[in-house]
């Protein structure tokens, strides 16, 4: 009665492999357009076909620029993390909910595993490498570790640039749910704000009040 | 997630011809819900248009005094705008009350409108649905149902469209602009772009295939105080249970004018004008917010888990209806 759809896209192990594969060409510098992904062989004729053509894209990362060849359904999470080595943002739900994937945008947050990196040719990407000035740490990663705001740190890299991102949107005068009257020209950052203003960030190891204090604590330095 | 072609559209011409050219094709702007549901393969694209740096993306003061927010303003930008937040306090309050800082920030005016219902049966490709999957019968009907709907359901589909936005576009009376491939453009009222399920529950919306959402138009700020009520189940960051939308004017203590929507009760936001012209004319008082909320909900039909729905409701509305009445 429920008969599945012949299987027509990649699997798993083909998207593994054209990752394996992309990186690697990426080592050898080899420019964007020469890269070419393998391409998933159909084992049956009646099925479409599934090729799937790299597309060449320039992502500005931390003010580098990476030119790479993706297959568009590449999210800009596995990009910076299965293509370009930068781990430092996490992969938690994939779905847009724990918010350990957060990255910046022009200077906004968004969670990356809910964004394609094709879309982001053009942008200017933050992730949480790019925070420090070389060995000084941002007034937010050393607020952090004053704090002990994590337990196992898994978190922390999306909660941190959450919450850089989160000061200036206070900065700009972004009203929040809890601001008493959104028309109020600056919101305050009480505590109550601050969690409210990070409820997209989840930490499992619930250390929340150290989480707040050194977001209280940067708020007053950044 | 299935492979598919992509196309960053040059105008809304190339974005228009794109999605014409194929039969599977979808427009992506935030993608906050597609790529999400693209990703356990409910959505299956073989073509998706990235119209997210189309110039959609203003928002400008209409002739008649009211605002023009383009499809691709941004959810945070909108609720920052000062003149929602001083003309149009309950959008900016609804779309604050909505997802994340995350989220907002990706989610465009046109794409929240076309998000789809997180019922999780709709979620989940093991269980039947007939939004998903036409004539496979609802599991919700007998399965958990407490976040499902009690006002315009049917036996084929008891979700809820899941928007905050929506709810305060309906009570503002706000204005959907469309555009087609032959350059036809239309306007939807908002409380008319979401259809009921009916026995199609897979058609959501009155918008043809390719046609394209370019701008929400709002009415000249009317009077009144607007307020917008979300009750859910943590209190950030979730899907209301209830919410309510309201705008009351009144002279002296008299009652001049009074709309409210209904969020998280429906397959679109909830409007109810036999209940809105009870009040009208009469003092603000418990007990005619009381005969308004009960008249909104005489027609509700509870399905076991989300009977708690049909009081809450009228509770919400009442408490509603008293804080935009509130002077002073």
């Amino acid at each position: 009665m429920n008969d599945k759809p012949p299987k027509t896209g990649p699997t798993r192990r083909t998207v593994l492999e054209s990752g394996a594969a992309a990186g690697f060409l990426l080592a050898t510098g080899l420019p964007a357009k020469s890269q070419q992904l393998p391409v998933a062989t159909s084992t049956s004729s009646d099925v479409e076909p599934s090729a799937v053509e790299p597309i060449a894209t320039t992502l500005n990362i931390n003010s580098r620029g990476y030119s790479i060849g993706l297959d568009p359904r590449t999210t800009l999470l596995d990009a910076l993390r299965n293509h370009l080595g930068l781990t430092g943002s996490k992969k938690g739900c994939d779905h847009g909910q724990c918010g350990a994937c957060t990255v910046l945008v022009n200077g906004r947050r968004i969670n990356s595993c809910l964004s394609l990196a094709v879309m982001h040719e053009g942008d200017t990407i933050t992730t949480i490498e790019g925070l420090a000035d070389g060995d000084n740490l941002h007034p937010m990663q050393a607020a952090f570790i004053t704090h002990d705001g994590f337990q196992c740190g898994y978190c922390t890299p999306g909660q941190i640039c959450s919450a850089v991102a989160m000061l200036r949107e206070v900065a700009d005068g972004w009203p929040s749910h809890v601001s008493e009257m959104p028309s109020a020209e600056n919101a305050s950052l009480s505590d109550v704000e601050i969690r409210e203003r990070m409820s997209g960030n989840i930490c499992r190891c619930s250390a929340y009040p150290n989480i707040v204090a050194a977001i209280r604590d940067a708020a007053n330095e950044v | 997630m299935r492979s598919f072609i992509y196309q960053r559209a040059t105008d809304a011409r190339d974005a228009l011809a794109g999605v014409a050219a194929v039969r599977n094709a979808r427009f992506i702007s935030g993608g906050t819900n597609l790529l999400d549901l693209m990703k356990l393969e409910i959505e299956r694209p073989a073509h998706l248009v990235d119209i997210s740096r189309l110039p959609f993306d203003g928002i400008e003061q209409t002739g008649e005094g009211g605002l023009r927010i383009g499809a691709q303003v941004r959810n945070s930008t909108l609720a920052a705008d000062p003149r929602v937040r001083s003309g149009y306090p309950v959008l900016a309050q609804a779309l604050l009350s909505g997802a994340s800082g995350q989220i907002r920030n990706k989610a465009s005016t046109g794409g929240n409108l076309l998000q789809r219902t997180r019922c999780y049966y709709f979620y989940d490709r093991n269980m039947p649905c007939n939004k998903r999957e036409p004539g496979s019968g609802c599991a919700a009907l007998r399965g958990f149902n407490r976040m499902h709907a009690v006002l315009g359901s049917s036996d084929a589909c008891i979700a809820v469209h899941p928007s905050d936005m929506a709810v305060a576009l309906s009570v503002l009376d706000a204005t959907v602009e469309t555009i087609d491939l032959d350059g036809t453009t239309r306007q939807i009222a908002v409380g008319d772009l979401h259809r009921l399920p009916g026995s199609t529950p897979d058609i959501e919306t009155q918008l043809k295939y390719g046609e394209m959402i370019t701008a929400v138009v709002l009415p000249p700020a009317q009077p009144g105080k607007q307020l917008y009520r979300k009750v859910r189940d943590r209190a950030s960051y979730a899907f209301a249970l209830v919410s309510v939308a309201a705008i009351v004017d009144l002279a002296g203590d008299t009652i001049t004018g009074a709309r409210f929507a209904l969020g998280g009760v429906a397959a679109k936001p909830w409007r109810s004008p036999e209940a809105e012209a009870i009040l009208i004319g009469q003092r603000a008082t418990t007990e005619v917010f009381e005969k308004a909320a009960d008249a909104a909900l005489a027609n509700a039909v509870g399905r076991g888990g989300n009977d708690f729905k049909i009081p809450l409701a009228k509770r919400t509305i009442q408490h509603a209806l008293a804080a935009a009445s509130e002077r002073g």
